[in-house]
């Protein structure tokens, strides 16, 4: 029994490995003669339709859902051809580089990517580059900023500085014991700028624009990181509950995060002291503000940083002139209760320009 | 009678002289039906996309493989002695961060830094083979442990910080040389060979048939006097040390160390193994068959994006072709009985 190959099998078993590999072998022989053949053809079909890819952090996010709405609606109007392409989870490196791999392969003429891990995503876009290919970073700059041409996104600082301000303006001279959920013990650009953004507003010289990691700010009385779930974010608002009881103003990186952390508060019987402000003004986000959930949000435009890409990337490939820098695409404080000196939109109008 | 035989307690496979019709035999070549399922993918995105084809697409394919298709060499081993390694992954990636945070944050000379990285690898397979075999757990709670353990120490060591900056020594086998006109990575051509020795191994030494009759019939291999245990511990810690290899082709080919890498290889890798005709019960299957369920799933992921096709649907196809496989694997069986 313990003889389970008869030599027969076994022939076979040599067999079937080697034929494989010839007809690899031939395969690449094959196709390298091909490669130089197709080149021509390459040419003139990027003259008629430019083919431009996207690459997101995830499939399922409503933020990326409206991404790629944008890109698929812009590409449509322009005439462009649109290939996707998503991480499996947020921080799914290895298919990002894949997809600009196959994107590169496929022609397109220009990548707009939301990486999902900054510093990891460099060596494949500068190789993307390197074979002529315009690479636009959406939503979150790439750590150097200068290994794409462009970055298309919010203005991460100002939009904590402006729900920072709203804050301010709501407690006057009140006493803040401050809660904040932030993102990750990574620490990427985002996390720190909204965080820092919103300290400034409320009051904190130390918290500028360069500020490196996280200020520190003697009001705020517990901090968690929830990964901008919201299962993680009512389990963390319940341990700062536990901490510190007396929390009355709670900044979250986004409304995922500030709708679980409302529901501890609530079953806490604490949501009528704290004033929840938080980032992004996704749909279920700005019904939690027209429900007074939270009170203030800072609305981001996903639709429009995809859009504009579509569209430089189309421009790029019709005149060779290539986007550069940071091109800021806004945001706007949505709450249902304005206070003075802070502009601000109402509910209708964020519920008109939300996302997901 | 023959529909009473339960599915896999024995996976043998029924010899070329008991069934001499044509079709029973050609069922008998192993990876087979993978081998023509490979090629139908093949042909499909050729038809259908004229870049397919290019030797640069095909080196992608293959250079796209590299991660989970060398784990799978080690899946393939575990699994043929009837387990199955949830943690080789987070093992990759744990390796991948011992190698890269050595050489550039402790200022380690990249070789010695190197070797620890697969160390650590293969200190990981022995506690997987150790705990199988010492304690008699099941494969599936101990490397669901070891899955978990790893997972944190990459993360604890780390900082969770992406390491940058690799030595050359480091990202070698993500070069590239040429095969007439085509840029094909050292990455690459370790892969294969390491499929290669897998497969001799397995086929043609002593130790690979101990291997196939441990997933078939343990008592009988104790009988035949092999050290039952220690030919496990071995499995699992060579398993570990191709895990290793693995955690540098990946750094190799991404130049950074990224503690987020790996986290859905296990699964991957399970996908590869049964595409490629390897039973789960053990005992049956080829590790040819798995480069090939590898390249399966690769090929898909290439086409349907040269297709513009949205890269979802690639998950959606594979999900799909895995029972496919799977089911048209097990009716053959039951048909030639």
């Amino acid at each position: 029994m313990a003889h389970r190959l008869p030599s027969s099998r076994r022939s076979r078993l040599v067999i079937a490995p080697i034929v494989g590999a010839a007809l690899l072998v031939a395969a690449l022989a094959a196709g390298s003669s091909a490669a130089s053949r197709t080149t021509p053809s390459h040419v003139s079909s990027a003259k008629a339709q430019v083919i431009v890819g996207l690459i997101t952090k995830t499939d399922t996010n409503p933020f990326f859902v409206k991404m790629k709405q944008g890109a698929q609606k812009s590409a449509q109007q322009l005439g462009a051809k649109l290939l996707t392409a998503a991480g499996k989870f947020d921080g799914d490196n290895a298919s990002q580089v894949t997809a600009i791999e196959n994107m590169v392969t496929a022609g397109a003429k220009g990548i707009l990517i939301t990486p999902s891990d900054t510093k990891a995503i460099v060596p494949a876009i500068k190789k993307a580059r390197a074979a002529g290919v315009v690479v636009i970073a959406l939503d979150t700059a790439t750590d150097p900023a200068s290994a794409v041409d462009a970055l298309f996104a919010t203005n991460n600082y100002n939009a904590g500085l402006l729900i920072g301000k709203y804050a301010k303006a709501k407690f006057g001279s009140k006493t803040a014991k401050i809660a904040t959920l932030d993102l990750s013990p990574a620490r990427v650009t985002v996390d720190v700028a909204r965080h820092n953004g919103f300290l400034a507003g409320f009051g904190n010289a130390k918290a500028t624009a360069s500020a490196k990691g996280f200020v520190k700010d003697s009001r705020i009385v517990c901090s968690q990181d929830a990964a901008g779930d919201q299962a993680k974010g009512q389990t963390a608002m319940e341990n700062c509950i536990q901490k510190s009881p007396d929390i009355n103003l709670l900044y979250t990186i986004n409304e995922p995060t500030a709708l679980g952390a409302f529901t501890a508060l609530k079953a806490a019987g604490k949501e009528k002291q704290v004033t929840i402000v938080s980032v992004d003004g996704g749909c279920t986000g700005v019904r939690g503000v027209k429900a007074g959930k939270i009170a203030a949000t800072s609305q981001q435009y996903p639709l429009k940083m995809a859009s504009l890409g579509v569209a430089a990337v189309v421009k790029f490939a019709k005149t060779g002139a290539k986007p550069h820098g940071y091109t800021d695409t806004g945001v706007t404080l949505i709450t249902g209760k304005p206070v003075r000196d802070v502009p601000s939109k109402n509910v209708a109008f964020g519920l008109a320009n939300c996302w997901g | 009678m023959v529909e009473t035989t339960p599915l896999g307690v024995d996976g043998e496979v029924p010899e070329a002289e008991a069934g001499p019709s044509f079709v029973t035999r050609l069922f008998g070549i192993p990876a087979l039906g993978p081998f023509v399922a490979l090629i139908l993918v093949g042909a499909f995105f050729a038809l259908k996309s004229d870049r397919f084809l290019t030797g640069g697409n095909l080196s992608l394919v293959l250079q796209q493989t590299i991660e989970v298709g060398t784990l799978a060499i080690g899946q393939t081993l575990v699994i043929l002695t009837a387990g199955i390694d949830l943690s080789n992954g987070a093992v990759m990636s744990f390796g991948s961060i011992v190698m890269t945070k050595l050489a550039v944050d402790s200022g380690m000379s990249p070789i010695p830094a190197i070797a620890l990285g697969l160390l650590a690898c293969v200190a990981f397979g022995v506690l997987n083979g150790a705990l199988v075999t010492g304690i008699r757990l099941p494969a599936f709670i101990v490397t669901l442990g070891t899955l978990n353990i790893a997972f944190a120490l990459t993360h604890i060591y780390s900082g969770e910080a992406t390491i940058s900056g690799l030595p050359g020594e480091m990202t070698f086998l993500g070069d590239t040389f040429k095969i007439g006109g085509t840029a094909v990575t050292y990455g690459t051509v370790v892969m294969l060979a390491l499929y290669v020795v897998a497969w001799f191994v397995l086929t043609q030494a002593p130790v690979g048939r101990h291997v196939y009759a441990l997933g078939n019939n343990p008592e009988a291999v104790r009988l035949a006097g092999v050290h039952i245990r220690r030919l496990l511990v071995g499995v699992y810690a060579t398993a570990g040390l191709i895990y290793g290899i693995a955690a540098l082709l990946l750094v190799a080919r991404t130049q950074v160390g990224d503690p987020a890498s790996g986290q859905t290889d296990n699964l991957d890798s399970i996908t590869a193994v049964v595409l490629g005709g390897t039973s789960l019960f053990g005992g049956r299957g080829s590790v040819i068959g798995t480069l090939i369920g590898a390249l399966i799933v690769s090929c898909i992921r290439n086409g349907l994006t040269l297709l513009g096709v949205d890269s979802i649907y690639q998950v959606l196809i594979t999900g799909i072709l895995v029972i496919v496989a799977v089911a048209v694997d097990q009716l053959t069986r039951r048909g030639t009985r």
